[in-house]
């Protein structure tokens, strides 16, 4: 092609030159004039900090037992919130528990989300037979309740961290693929996309170009929520006993152990570990709630 | 102002029905608040009909919807008066205004889809209105009155059709049904905002014509808001032209369309390609948009976009003003004499007050003026002479299953395309009109290669396309591509401008990075917008900007031939204008071979060589765009001439015209033989037994497909 005629000017269009700033910028605008959501952040950031930078501020044995402190109440010999049943530092579990329920939480949960996202995308923008037949495949999976195919599975396995996560995983990406299948199914039949077929282009760059990106709203938001209940997964299975082996600990194990002495009135087993659980799942929840905000008014002029 | 008006009402015309008095309408969003009506007073006396014309965004809707109080969340009437029937409606109460709306004043929205309730039925909504508001009437009676009602909005078996759901009724039934309820209390005043752009032209008609009846039987003054001036040049007494807020210019229908006054107005009418003296003029453009009214704007509102604008028109605001030229009284007695204008106008011109003609511009068309006179510009008007065939459609065929899935029995099937051969040369511009559901826009997408036809050949540059290998097949899209109505539906919202454009380049590999760029810029070039543009996202750009947005995508291929499937049927006439030019240009400067698809018979004309005429599927008629328009062979082709709203007031009234009668029926059960024979007026048994042979009798080239072409040559359309 050859230089075409010069730019003619058309009066008018003037302003139509400016750049403007991108669209994650200004989902970042509304996010963060969003109060619940800072606070869900801020939350966050400070339950990370306490898993992984309090060790270095506080050090406590976290391996080896010791049944003679056993069961102190908080503020005695310097345990700010007791000790647990087998004589371990209470601050310094919680500590090293969160850094298990978090990992395993934010794992499975991305896992799940991206596995969901693409299952959910293909099975969208394919539709017909492809689609039946790979919805049928959730269907199915959905009708498994998954609490017991997490304790079967787990108590099959013994479970390490990665078993865990691909256990959790396995269970909740259903719920992703099944929005986002929702999303693409209106998203295909978009002139976007038809018209990026006019172009030649195929099934992959559909799916990965338009309608994920699309979506993108959804899958983040429900991200955040499949974190929350991956990591409440994680405190269930716990709580039945089906969690990693000791010395390791995460929040639900610790919540099960506490139990056993609730009759002994030692509150300070039960009551840092579950709020903690809550405070993490509340986090996650205003968060997504931020960015599904964020996302809403995004288009919006 | 108020004084001024009430004063040269004249002491014998009768008390306005409805006055709005320098009206002002504030509408406050998260950020920002925009003065949508910013001092507009208008009258209106009982029987009268008022139309209120203007672009998009200029606040005829606000108008409509300020005198319901039906402003939209953020609206409020912030300073003015709307007299009613002597009641102030902008001070009115909720529960004073609950009373008026559906009662004295009726209202018909533009979709009859959404205006309806799809959970009850017909009957219980006409009757609805009378049960709110008349505290006597029982259910039994409601009902019987709604019945009435439904008979008088000319549905067909009322009885049965009250227990009807709105689904189950075409959108010309629907828009009926919409009119029922607003009219079923026998309001004073019907305020009709867009009641037919959601329709065909055909239901158009004769929607326009059932309010126009009603009007007079029921005696009711009636405010009709939309953007068609050719609507408004048939269906009403006094026109206000609205710009940006305010009344620009208002005047009785026949001196507006005879005489327009205002700059505005005369732009308005000169971007009518219908307008346009023949196909190789260029058609008048309103560069720019209209402002976006979140300041108000100092001096005329029209300035930055007015050609006769000066330093006067940009500092001070010009009143509307009485036109004053001595020709004025001529005109009136032609319009008292105007033959065709039978005893209904002549009394409407009586009992309409004489409010004269207003404008407000400081330096309006001069009286001597022919209204609109034409620049012919220079360049040759056919660029290149029609070549070899380039596009050829044999039999072809679509048909749609009608199913509910995968798994679900197939319940029959829809015959959107039902047999066209067809064949566009290099060159040239090949326009496609019918009404919706002819498949017409099937058609497009299967030369687009977006559908796969159930039967036929489509071939391109000499090539079948269905013996093409996957690889030919993808290399192959490239000389075709497809423009789409809706810009903003059509462009990745997530996308900036320079990824859009630069995506069909990617997808089939052409040029490094660079290459990308600089082609991008020089398409930016090409359709007149800012390089700066590539950084900007689809939604941040105007309709018209858009869709030369979506041009540039188009051409980015350098494709041979452009599908444009009503490209410019959501723009207002000035844009509209604009694009029509630029692809006129494009096509001359790049060679480029258009099928255009549209609905409006004048943008065809004004851009087409070849005409293609499709009804239920089939093309019913073809040929030279100057012998179809001049002596239409098809008696579906003629009806859609006659039905055609013509913006001139003259026009219209003078001739006979045999508007089109009846609905499209069902594509899943076309009528056997000739498609077209449930609506024809000469339909004969032969039409149902066997299909029309293509003939053509008129001239080579020129096809018909029906049994008993038209022969007497008509005088030319006025389209």
């Amino acid at each position: 092609m050859t230089t075409t005629t010069a730019p003619h000017t058309v009066p008018g269009h003037e302003e139509a030159a400016q750049a403007t700033p991108s669209l994650a910028r200004r989902t970042l605008q509304v996010f963060t004039g969003n109060k619940l959501a800072l606070t869900g952040v801020v939350l966050l950031v400070l339950l990370l900090a306490f898993s992984y930078l309090g060790p270095l501020l506080y050090d406590t044995e976290q391996t080896h037992t010791d049944l003679s402190q056993a069961n102190l109440s908080p503020g005695t010999d310097g345990h700010l919130l007791g000790t647990t049943d087998l004589g371990y530092d209470m601050v310094g579990r919680l500590m090293v528990a969160g850094r298990t329920s978090l990992e395993i939480g934010l794992a499975a949960g991305l896992l799940a989300t991206l596995f969901g996202t693409v299952y959910g995308a293909v099975s969208g923008y394919f539709g017909g037979w492809v689609d039946a037949a790979m919805m049928r495949i959730t269907d199915a999976a959905l009708a498994i309740p998954a609490m017991f195919l997490l304790v079967v599975v787990a108590a099959i396995i013994t479970p390490s961290k990665g078993v865990l996560i691909l256990i959790i995983a396995a269970v909740a990406w259903l719920s992703p693929a099944r929005l986002v299948r929702g999303e693409a199914l209106s998203l295909r039949n978009r002139e976007y996309v038809q018209a990026m077929r006019m172009m030649g282009g195929g099934g992959a760059r559909a799916v990965f170009k338009h309608i994920v990106p699309n979506a993108i709203g959804t899958v983040i938001v429900n991200c955040t929520f499949q974190i929350a209940d991956a990591i409440l997964y994680v405190s269930y299975l716990a709580f039945l006993g089906l969690s990693i082996p000791p010395p390791s600990a995460d929040w639900g194990s610790m919540l099960s152990a506490g139990i056993t002495y609730t009759q002994n009135g030692y509150w300070w087993l039960i009551f840092p570990p579950g709020i903690a659980i809550v405070l993490v799942v509340a986090a996650f929840n205003f968060i997504g709630d931020g960015l599904r905000d964020a996302f809403e008014v995004r288009l919006r002029k | 102002m108020t004084e001024l008006q009430l004063t040269d009402a004249g002491p014998g015309t009768p008390a306005p029905l409805l006055s709005i008095d320098d009206l002002h309408v504030d509408i406050a969003s998260r950020d920002r608040t925009v003065h949508a009506l910013d001092g507009v007073s208008l009258d209106l006396v009982p029987g009268e009909a008022l139309g209120i014309v203007g672009e998009s965004g200029c606040g005829k809707t606000m108008t409509a919807l300020s005198v319901l109080g039906l402003l939209p969340p953020g609206g409020t009437v912030t300073g003015g008066r709307i007299l009613f029937d002597g009641q102030d409606l902008a001070a009115a109460s909720a529960p004073t205004l609950q009373d008026v709306r559906g009662n004295t004043v009726g209202m018909v929205f533009q979709d009859p889809l959404t205006s309806l309730n799809p959970t009850m039925t017909i009957g219980a909504q006409v009757a609805e209105p009378l049960l709110l508001h008349r505290a006597g009437i029982g259910r039994k009676e409601a009902w019987a009155r709604a019945e009435e009602m439904l008979r008088l909005v000319g549905m067909p078996q009322p009885a049965e059709r009250m227990k009807n759901y709105p689904h189950q009724l075409s959108g010309g039934m629907r828009q009926r049904v919409a009119i029922a309820m607003a009219l079923v209390c026998e309001p004073k005043l019907l305020i009709a905002d867009e009641p037919t752009t959601a329709l065909d032209v055909t239901t158009q008609h004769q929607i326009l014509e059932l309010i126009d009846n009603l009007r007079q039987t029921l005696g009711m003054a009636m405010i009709l808001v939309t953007h068609d001036l050719g609507v408004i040049a048939n269906r009403v007494d006094r026109v206000a032209v609205m710009y940006a807020g305010k009344v620009a210019e208002q005047s009785d229908v026949r001196g507006l369309f005879a005489r327009p006054r205002h700059r505005y107005t005369e732009a308005l009418f000169a971007a009518l390609p219908e307008r346009a003296a023949d196909r190789g003029t260029e058609l008048h453009t309103i560069p720019g948009l209209p402002p976006s009214l979140t300041v108000r704007p100092t001096g005329c509102r029209f300035a930055p976009r007015c050609s006769f604008a000066t330093q006067e028109c940009r500092e001070r605001e010009p009143e509307l003003e009485l036109s004053v030229e001595p020709s004025v009284e001529p005109e009136w007695g032609l319009v008292g004499a105007a033959p065709a204008a039978a005893g209904q106008d002549a009394e409407a011109a009586k009992a309409s007050p004489p409010s004269g003609h207003r404008f407000a511009c400081f330096h309006p068309v001069p009286y001597g003026d022919a209204p609109a006179e034409q620049v012919v510009t220079p360049p040759p008007a056919t660029a290149t002479e029609p070549g070899e065939v380039l596009l050829e459609l044999d039999a072809l065929v679509k048909e749609f299953p009608l199913s509910g899935g995968p798994f679900a029995r197939r319940r029959g099937t829809v015959s959107a395309v039902g047999g066209v051969s067809l064949s566009v040369r290099r060159g040239e511009t090949y326009g496609m009109v019918g009404e919706s559901g002819c498949g017409k826009t099937t058609l497009g997408r299967i030369v687009a290669g977006l559908e796969e036809p159930t039967a036929g050949t489509v071939r391109f540059d000499g090539r079948d396309l269905s013996g093409l290998s996957r690889a030919e097949r993808r290399a192959h899209r490239r000389r075709i591509q497809l423009m789409f109505q809706d810009s903003t539906a059509a462009m990745d919202p997530r996308m900036r401008v320079g990824e859009i454009l630069r995506e069909p380049l990617v997808i089939q590999g052409v040029g490094s990075r660079a290459e990308r760029e600089r082609l991008t810029a020089e398409l930016l070039d090409a359709v007149g917008l800012p390089r700066g543009a590539v950084h900007r996202y689809p939604h941040e750009f105007s309709g018209g900007q858009r869709q030369r947005l979506g041009l540039a995508r188009a051409l980015t291929l350098a494709p041979d031939l452009v599908v444009a499937d009503e490209p410019v049927s959501a723009l207002d006439v000035s844009v509209q204008a604009q694009i029509l030019n630029l692809m006129r240009e494009l096509q001359r400067e790049r060679g480029l071979t258009y099928l255009f698809i549209s609905h409006d018979l004048a943008v065809i004309r004004h851009l087409a060589d070849t005409v293609g005429v499709m009804y239920l599927g089939r093309l019913v008629e073809s040929g030279p765009a100057e012998q179809v328009y001049a002596h239409p062979l098809h008696p579906y082709t003629r009806g859609l001439l006659d039905t055609v709203n013509v913006p001139d007031p003259a026009a219209a009234s003078g001739g006979e015209r045999e508007p089109l009668r009846g609905e499209t029926p069902s594509a899943a059960q076309p009528p056997s033989g000739c498609r077209f024979r449930t609506r024809c007026p000469f339909a004969a048994e032969v039409c149902a037994t066997t299909e029309p042979p293509v003939s053509t009798p008129n001239a080579a080239g020129h096809q018909v497909a029906c049994h008993f072409p038209l022969a007497a040559p008509r005088l030319a359309s006025a389209v």
